[in-house]
């Protein structure tokens, strides 16, 4: 069995070109770690869609991860403009992103629907003006390879 | 498919040195949109796209796909190809249209196989060693 480990990322918004670097570093930390590859995916998908969401729509950001031999738990709070119906943000498709970010490919309204799919657990909390915090859980089947 | 079959159907170039040059791809998935590719694609595959910034390199990074095709003789810039290198993602750019790009690879047996909205993701489960 291999310790508990955790560890933060800072975001800074409408940092584009840094955009995914955190993402990146924690997919760097479970593949170090040994952690089955469709579950990196997963976590790495999720984070990434967190992430880009951040970079977006916040002035400013944190990632703070949590790695157990039973589950990831990953946590994205940012000091941003809020979300104002989060039942109409989970709806596939829709998006309030303006046409620079379409162009680059993101704000197809998928980024929060995905992060639920990819993950065991999702909340979300937000307030309008101040800022959205989200959780996701993603279960290490068997805890880490490394217990076997 | 290899890399050197994709290569050849496609007539395309290697954008970027130093990544590894056996890779195989199993599927391929085509979109400009980044989210529809983290939401829909799936792991050993070939993203074709008319799209050349950064966040295609750290998508395809997060989606775990193999190889990234650029149409119509899109270029990203050397920033985008370093950071692909980095990653080991090998860039190619093909003169086609991404019509021409896929029904190229279609017709040469090449498939999609993707995650279908409202439906559970696939997990692929394989051997790791231990």
């Amino acid at each position: 069995m291999i310790n508990a480990e955790e560890g933060v990322f800072f975001l800074t918004g409408k940092d584009f070109t840094n955009a995914g670097a955190a993402s990146s570093s924690l997919k760097g930390v479970l593949e170090k770690r040994g952690v089955p590859q469709d579950i990196i995916r997963r976590t790495a998908i999720a984070a990434f869609e967190a992430e880009m969401n951040v970079i977006i729509y916040a002035v400013a950001g944190m990632m703070k991860y949590r790695i157990s031999n039973t589950e990831i738990s990953v946590t994205i709070q940012d000091m941003g403009q809020g979300i104002p119906n989060i039942d109409l943000a989970m709806t596939e498709g829709y998006s309030t992103a303006p046409d620079y970010i379409r162009e680059m490919g993101f704000g197809s309204g998928m980024g929060l629907p995905n992060i639920k799919k990819s993950t065991d657990h999702f909340v979300i909390n937000s307030m309008v003006g101040e800022g959205t915090t989200l959780e996701f859980t993603i279960r290490l089947a068997n805890g880490d390879k490394e217990r076997a | 498919m290899n890399l050197a079959e994709i290569l050849s159907i496609l007539k395309a170039r290697m954008l970027t040195d130093q990544v590894p040059l056996q890779k195989t791809v199993e599927s391929a998935y085509c979109a400009d949109l980044m989210s529809d590719v983290l939401s829909f694609s799936v792991t050993k595959s070939l993203l074709v796209t008319g799209l050349t910034n950064a966040q295609v390199i750290r998508t395809a990074e997060m989606a775990a796909i193999e190889v990234i095709v650029f149409i119509q003789g899109k270029s990203p810039d050397s920033q985008t190809i370093k950071l692909a290198e980095e990653k080991r993602i090998p860039l190619l750019v093909t003169d086609l249209s991404m019509f021409d790009t896929c029904g190229k690879l279609y017709e040469r047996g090449l498939r999609s196989q993707f995650h279908h909205l409202n439906q559970a993701p696939i997990i692929t489960v394989r051997a790791q060693s231990l």
